[in-house]
């Protein structure tokens, strides 16, 4: 027992140190195994589906990088008539861009419809920043959108004026979604506050305002305001066109939104109202704290589907001659010499539309997942 | 919310028979623009002339967004004639389903927009077509390859055509009656049509003679195509105000008169100037104001025509300057002492 009494080290075994699973098991390499080559018939599929977007990319590659024709001189456009099938004919984009999008808007005057663009640009990045949500982004909204319109109506500031049936392209696909949308907006939450409301005549008109609305396609709502409105109006008496289209879309908008905030109210626990109601808050302390910003934050997907939907349904608005992003790039290809690129125009619109609704649908997926962190399963 | 096709096109026909209907009863009771149009628009400082959404060669605006055209120049010669001043004039693009009204309802003062002249349009819209600048008319274009030389060849083809216009029902008309039988494929978009029978689905493409020019014109083999001599329809395109402000209209329709003339006394936009002081016809002298009080009678200057050729050359030139480079024959717009030429206008005196 000499050993009790000499104190020999003991090597205290030191913790291993924690081993990665091996590379088989986690990893790209581990997923990739998994997931795309688990067995014959699946490393079939795979190797036949890769090597067919592999094909197309780089067919793709070709056709619109190294084939592709970016600028021609003097609407010469023999050479992109050559190189048809095998290359993009991009000369027309660079030819076109400016018509695409500002329209007939005077040609030296373009810097303003491009600043109006960038208010509305600067104007979504800020109110979707949760730092500016106080009562000072309604001023911040009042201050730019005045910008926008004295910046297109010009007139003041020796800017020249311009009637408003020469504006065009992105400015009034973003005029059009904006206003549309920040109008219908507060609108729609009344109105569906009214279908639930007690008080009959308040609820009829709102079911009648939400039911004649979506009775009938936007289309031949904007056809209403441009064809028929005009003609019930006294004689010599003409609203601007933009503004009758706009009308139309901020109701049609206003009753389908109606229906998305309904939605959250009724999934709101019948709980909820009484505690407020016990609380002895008034209808609208009521609704302004307790009721609208629960029922709102759970229905944010389906408000923002419906955004996306009317952003890209403003492109409607060419049945009645207004020339939109969209209607101006077709417009853009009516001219013989660029007629038969319109792939091109196309892709080229289609990413612009791409960037914005992209852009809405990420941040409402932030949006929705910051605010309603306590429901997340 | 998103519509397509033909729920679309159905629902934009149901509506524009709708508007027509109840544009009747409205028209009815509003004779009161006789006070004048024209001066309304001098009061407005600006003439606001309906146009093509974007129509090659006869209204689209360019790449600096400047609207140029057949159809263009008109609204430019008929502001210079008011104004003296070819800027004065806004450009209001509508559409098919809209022209109508756009008119009607005073939003614009005058449709310069390819509308085919016809009785019910005539009489039904409370709307009058004071002049024909062009006359158009549907044919059919095939492949030269295809060795077609007339269009009684077509026997037993399969031809291109958009649905739910003249143009598809012209083409029937037609077949029946020259005893021809077909094989109709029916494309909604134009782009689609155009590429369907370059693509060979169809041996022929049919639509306006002036339509086929400007397809051609932008292939980029157009000698590949040709257009057959043929013509199944009249289409005589002219410009539209206002039924009851005749003084207007009048005045429209000698702007036209007066582009003919021009060009059938061989005044041109270089020598017109010149020619007002020097000429010894009497009719140029009329035409252009130097003797007889002409532009006065119709209530604008004396000197209307020199500076609406000044500004935008006769008839001739401006056909040459849109239409000859999207591929179009003078054909039946030539004047009339050319064999085939339809282009007559009434003397000045």
């Amino acid at each position: 027992m000499a050993s009790d009494t000499t104190l020999t080290p003991v090597s205290i075994p030191v913790p291993p140190e924690p081993r990665r699973a091996p590379i088989s098991v986690v990893g790209p390499i581990a997923w990739v195994r998994a997931n795309l080559f688990s067995g014959w018939l699946s490393t079939a599929i795979t190797l036949a589906l890769g090597y067919l977007i592999i094909r197309w990319a780089i067919g793709f590659i070709d056709w619109a990088f190294i084939n592709a024709i970016w600028s021609v001189p003097n609407n010469q456009t023999q050479a992109c008539r050559d190189a048809r099938g095998v290359g993009a004919c991009w000369a027309v984009v660079t030819e076109k861009h400016r018509f695409i999008l500002f329209g007939t808007y005077p040609y030296e005057e373009h810097w303003r419809p491009a600043l109006a663009c960038v208010i509305f640009v600067g104007l979504y990045i800020v109110s979707a920043m949760r730092r500016f949500w106080r009562k000072e982004l309604a001023l911040i909204w009042i201050a730019a959108l005045t910008a926008i319109g004295v910046l297109m109506w010009g007139g003041i500031l020796g800017m020249p004026f311009v009637a408003q049936e020469r504006w065009g392209g992105l400015p009034i696909t973003l005029i059009l979604s904006t206003f549309g949308l920040a109008f219908a907006f507060p609108l729609a939450i009344l109105v569906a506050l009214g279908r639930r409301s007690k008080m009959p005549a308040i609820k009829a008109i709102c079911v009648l305002y939400v039911e004649l609305i979506r009775g009938v396609p936007l289309i031949s709502l904007l056809f209403m305001a441009s064809v028929m409105f005009p003609l019930f109006l006294p004689e010599g008496m003409n609203i601007d066109k933009l503004l009758r289209a706009q009308i139309a879309i901020i109701l049609f908008a206003g009753a389908y939104l109606a229906e998305v905030v309904r939605a959250g109210l009724q999934a709101l626990p019948k709980g909820q109202y009484e505690a407020a109601d016990a609380l002895g808050l008034s209808y609208w302390h009521k609704t302004g704290f307790i009721i609208l910003p629960q029922a709102l934050r759970m229905v944010i997907p389906p408000l923002v589907n419906t955004f996306i939907g009317f952003f890209k349904d403003t492109s409607l608005v060419l049945i009645i001659g207004i020339f939109d992003l969209l209607t101006a790039g077709k417009t853009a290809i009516v001219e013989p010499a660029w007629q038969g690129f319109g792939v091109e125009v196309y892709i080229t619109i289609g990413l612009i539309y791409f960037c914005f609704c992209f852009a809405m649908s990420k941040y409402s997926q932030s949006l929705e997942a910051e605010l309603n962190q306590h429901r997340r399963r | 919310m998103t519509f397509f096709g033909h729920t679309l096109k159905a629902g934009l026909r149901a509506l524009a028979a709708l508007t027509a209907l109840a544009a009747a009863p409205a028209m009815a009771q509003a004779p009161t623009q006789a006070t004048g149009t024209l001066d309304a628009i001098r009061a407005r400082g600006t003439l606001i002339c309906g146009v093509n959404t974007g129509l090659a060669g006869f209204a689209q605006p360019n790449s600096q967004g400047v609207w140029t055209g057949f159809d263009v120049e008109y609204c430019r010669a008929l502001a210079v004639a008011i104004f003296n001043d070819a800027s004065k004039v806004r450009y209001v693009p509508t559409t098919a389903q809209v022209r109508f009204t756009a008119l009607q309802s005073g939003e614009v003062d005058v449709l310069f927009r390819n509308t085919t002249w016809t009785l019910s349009r005539d009489t039904s819209l409370g709307l009058d077509f004071p002049a024909i600048n062009f006359y158009d008319g549907q044919g059919f274009m095939v492949k030269r390859s295809a060795n077609v030389a007339s269009a009684r060849d077509l026997d037993g083809a399969t031809i291109c055509v958009q649905p739910g216009t003249t143009t598809e029902q012209n083409l029937a008309d037609w077949a029946r009656g020259a005893r021809i039988r077909f094989t109709p494929v029916v494309i909604e978009r134009l782009e689609d049509n155009i590429a369907a029978y370059l693509a060979g689905r169809c041996d022929a493409y049919t639509t306006d003679i002036s339509g086929l020019a400007a397809t051609r014109a932008a292939q980029s083999q157009p000698n590949d195509h040709v257009i057959l001599p043929e013509v199944i329809s009249k289409e005589p395109l002219g410009p539209l105000v206002r039924h009851g402000d005749q003084r207007f209209a009048d005045l429209v329709r000698w702007v036209h008169f007066g582009l003919i003339t021009a060009e059938e006394f061989e005044v041109t936009a270089a020598n017109v100037v010149q020619l007002s002081t020097t000429d010894t016809r009497p009719d140029v002298q009329r035409l252009l104001g130097r003797t007889s009080e002409l532009g006065q009678m119709l209530g604008v200057d004396n000197r209307w025509m020199v500076n609406i050729i000044r500004t935008t050359g006769n008839y001739g030139e401006i056909f040459t300057r849109h239409l000859t480079p999207i591929g179009l024959q003078r054909g039946p717009n030539a004047l009339w002492s050319t064999p085939g030429g339809l282009q007559y206008a009434p003397p000045f005196r």
